[in-house]
C-alpha cells in the first residue's frame, strides 16, 4: 500500500491557486524528492500534504484521510522539518528533541520514561548524545539540521516531510545529512517526502522525483526520467547539461 | 536508562520561592508605622495554623494591627503579585514576545478610563469626598475586560491571519484611544485629578479582607489555566506550525492564553490599580537565572512576583514617612532601569 497518497491536492492562498490538482503517491520506504522552480508551489504542496494548510483534494496517510485524523494521531503518522525552523532560544538540545515527544505525552502530563528513552535513543542514533546538555542556539548549522531531524525522528512517525532540509548548509553537510536520511529511512523502514533546490544531489538520492511548476506536476518519474534538458529548458528557462552520473544525472548549468 | 531529566520546576528553586514568599511575608507584617519583632511575628503567623498554639510575645493590640490589618493588605499584595508576573510570563509566551506585559491589550487603558469615569460621575454625584467610590474596582474589572475584548474585535476585524502581531497593534490603538478619552475627561473634571491619580499609580490600602476575597477566583481560575498550559507554552516556542505538526492547537492554546491571563491582571488591577513592570522585570529575572522552560518559569513568577510585591509594599509604606508612596511609583522605578537592561542583554534573556 502506498505510504502517501495525493489525489487533486489544491491549495488557494488569498484565493490564488498555488498548487493545482496535483497527484502524487509514495510508496512504503520510498524516497520522492519534489523539485521545481522558485514560486512553483513545492512547500505549500508539502506543507498541505503535512496537514498544516487546509486544502482542497485528498489526502491519505496509509489509506486514511488526512482531515478525519486527529491532530495527535497525525503527529504519530507523519512527522515534518520545516525550511530553516525557529530555534526557541536558551532551549537545550535534550529539550528541543524531547519536545518531538509531544503527541504522546496526555494533556496536563509530563513525558514518561519511554519518551525520555526515545530521546536517548534518537541522539545516540545520530551522534548528538555529546552535545545532548548544549544549548541549541549555541552549536553549529550542520549539528543544528541533525538536531531538528533527531525531534522528528523522536516522534516515531513512519513518514517524513523535509521542506529543503540542507538549504543552510555548505555541499560537505548537505551531503553528510542526506545520507543520514538514507541510512535512518533504511534501518526505521521510513518513508520520506521532500522538496529540494539542488537537482544533482536531488537526483542521487530520490528513488523517484516530481517536476512541479506552476502549481502543477509537469514531470514525474525516476531522477532520469525528470532530470532532462528539455524538462528543465521548459520549466527552469535554463540551459543544462547533463551528466550521467553513479547514482544518478549530474546537472550542469551552463551559459546560454 | 535516561539520566537526563527534561526541563522544567528545580527542586531547589521552588524551595528558594517558598522561602522568599516567607521572608517576605514576615518582613512584610513586621514592620510600618508600628515595629514589630519579625520573631514574634513569623510565631503568630504559625498560631494562624488550626492547633497551633505558641507564646510569641506580642500583646491583643500587637496581634489585632498583625492579623487585622496587615495582613490582608500583606495577602493582597501576593496576590496581586503573582498575578501581575504569571499573567507577564503567560503574554510573552503566547506573544513570543519577550515585551509583552499584562498590560498589552489594553487592560490599563480600559481601567484606568473606567476608573475616571467612575471618580468623575461620582465626585460630580456627592460633592467630593476623598474617599474612593465603592464601584471603582468593579469599575476598573469592567474597563478592562472591555478593553481587551475591544482589541479582540479589532484585531480579527484588521488582520485577516489573526496573528499575534495583529492583536499586539490593535492592543496599542485601543490604549491610545482610550488615554486620548481618559485625558480628555480628566481635564474636564480638574477636581477629579487627585483621586484618578492615586488609583492610576496602585495602592493596596485596604479595608480588611474585602478585596482579598474578590479577586481570589479569578487568581484561582487564572492560576489553574496558566499552569495547565505549561508544557505546551515550551512547546510554541518552536512556532505555531510546528506546534500543530506536534498535535498542538496553537491557536486555541493562545487564545485561552490570553484570555486567562487578561481575566487575572483585569482582576488585579481592580483591587490595586495601575501597577507596571511586575510582569516583566520578574520573569525576565527568573529566566536568565532559572532557565527559559514556562515549566518552570510560571511557577516561579507566581512565588516571586508574590515576594517582589508584597516587599515593594513594605518600601512603598515605610520609605516617605506619614505619606505613602505609590506602589506603581515604586514598580516604574525599579522597572524602567531594568527594562533597558533587559533590552541591552537580550540576547542572554531568552523567551
Amino acid at each position: 500500500m502506498s505510504a502517501i497518497e495525493v489525489a487533486g491536492l489544491t491549495v488557494r492562498l488569498d484565493d490564488k491557486v498555488i498548487v493545482d490538482r496535483v497527484d502524487l503517491d509514495v510508496a512504503s520506504g520510498e524516497w520522492v524528492t519534489v523539485i521545481g522552480p522558485n514560486g512553483a508551489g513545492k512547500s505549500t504542496a508539502l506543507r498541505a500534504i503535512g496537514g498544516l494548510l487546509p486544502f482542497g483534494g485528498t489526502v491519505r496517510w496509509h489509506g486514511q484521510a488526512v482531515d478525519t485524523m486527529h491532530r495527535r494521531e497525525r503527529a504519530k503518522a507523519v512527522a515534518m522539518v520545516l525550511q530553516s525552523p525557529v530555534v526557541p532560544p536558551a532551549m537545550r538540545v535534550f529539550d528541543y528533541v524531547l519536545l518531538g515527544r509531544t503527541p504522546y505525552v496526555p494533556p496536563l502530563g509530563r513525558e514518561s520514561a519511554a519518551d525520555l528513552a526515545a530521546a536517548e535513543e534518537v541522539l545516540a542514533a545520530l551522534d548528538l548524545t555529546p552535545f545532548a546538555g548544549r544549548r541549541l542556539d549555541k552549536i553549529s548549522g550542520g549539528e543544528r539540521q541533525r538536531v531538528f531531524l533527531a525531534r522528528a525522528l523522536a516522534q516515531g512517525a513512519g513518514i517524513l516531510l523535509l521542506d529543503e532540509p540542507t538549504s543552510a548548509l555548505d555541499i560537505g553537510h548537505q551531503q553528510e545529512v542526506l545520507e543520514l536520511v538514507d541510512r535512518l529511512r533504511a534501518e526505521r523502514g521510513l518513508t520520506v517526502l521532500a522538496t529540494m533546490h539542488d537537482l544533482t544531489t536531488a537526483g542521487e538520492y530520490a528513488d523517484r522525483m516530481v517536476l512541479l511548476a506552476g502549481g502543477r506536476v509537469v514531470a514525474a518519474g525516476t531522477p532520469g526520467e525528470v532530470l532532462t534538458e528539455d524538462n528543465l529548458a521548459a520549466h527552469y528557462r535554463v540551459k543544462v547539461r547533463i551528466i550521467p552520473g553513479d547514482h544518478g544525472p549530474l546537472v550542469v548549468a551552463v551559459r546560454g | 536508562m535516561s539520566s537526563r531529566r527534561p526541563a522544567g520546576l528545580r527542586p531547589v528553586w521552588l524551595a528558594a520561592g517558598v522561602l522568599t514568599v516567607l521572608v517576605s511575608v514576615v518582613l512584610g507584617l513586621a514592620f510600618g508605622s508600628v515595629s514589630l519583632p519579625p520573631g514574634g511575628v513569623a510565631v503568630e503567623m504559625l498560631n494562624l495554623i488550626p492547633g497551633v498554639r505558641l507564646n510569641s510575645g506580642l500583646t491583643e493590640r500587637e496581634v489585632a494591627i498583625l492579623t487585622q490589618l496587615r495582613l490582608p493588605r500583606v495577602v493582597l499584595g501576593l496576590i496581586v503579585g503573582a498575578m501581575l508576573a504569571m499573567a507577564g510570563a503567560a503574554y510573552q509566551g503566547a506573544f513570543r514576545n519577550p515585551l509583552a506585559d499584562p498590560h498589552l491589550l489594553g487592560v490599563a487603558a480600559g481601567a484606568g478610563l473606567a476608573v475616571t469615569v467612575v471618580i468623575v460621575l461620582g465626585a460630580t454625584a456627592k460633592g467630593g469626598t476623598t474617599e474612593l467610590p465603592i464601584g471603582v474596582p468593579m469599575a476598573g474589572f469592567a474597563g478592562a475586560l472591555g478593553a481587551v475584548a475591544l482589541t479582540w474585535l479589532l484585531g480579527a476585524a484588521g488582520g485577516r491571519d489573526r496573528s499575534p502581531a495583529t492583536l499586539i497593534l490593535a492592543g496599542v490603538a485601543v490604549s491610545a484611544f482610550l488615554s486620548a478619552a481618559q485625558t480628555y475627561l480628566l481635564q474636564r473634571h480638574v477636581e477629579s485629578l487627585r483621586e484618578v491619580y492615586s488609583w492610576l499609580l496602585g495602592r493596596l490600602a485596604t479595608a480588611g479582607w474585602h478585596d482579598v476575597l474578590v479577586v481570589l477566583p479569578y487568581a484561582v481560575i487564572t492560576a489553574a489555566i496558566v499552569l495547565a498550559h505549561r508544557r505546551e507554552l515550551d512547546v510554541l516556542t518552536v512556532g505555531d506550525a510546528e506546534a500543530t505538526s506536534l498535535g498542538l492547537h496553537p491557536e486555541r492554546s493562545r487564545y485561552l492564553l490570553i484570555l486567562a491571563a487578561s481575566l487575572g491582571s483585569a482582576a488585579a488591577v481592580s483591587v490595586s490599580g495601575l501597577i507596571g513592570f511586575v510582569g516583566i522585570i520578574v520573569p525576565h529575572t527568573l529566566r536568565l537565572l532559572a532557565g527559559p522552560s514556562y515549566r518552570g518559569l510560571l511557577p516561579l513568577s507566581m512565588l516571586f512576583g508574590a515576594a517582589f510585591l508584597a516587599l515593594t509594599d513594605l518600601l512603598a509604606r515605610t520609605m516617605g514617612g506619614e505619606a505613602e508612596i505609590p506602589i506603581g511609583v515604586i514598580t516604574a522605578f525599579l522597572g524602567a532601569p531594568f527594562f533597558v537592561l533587559v533590552l541591552r542583554t537580550s540576547r542572554a534573556a531568552p523567551v
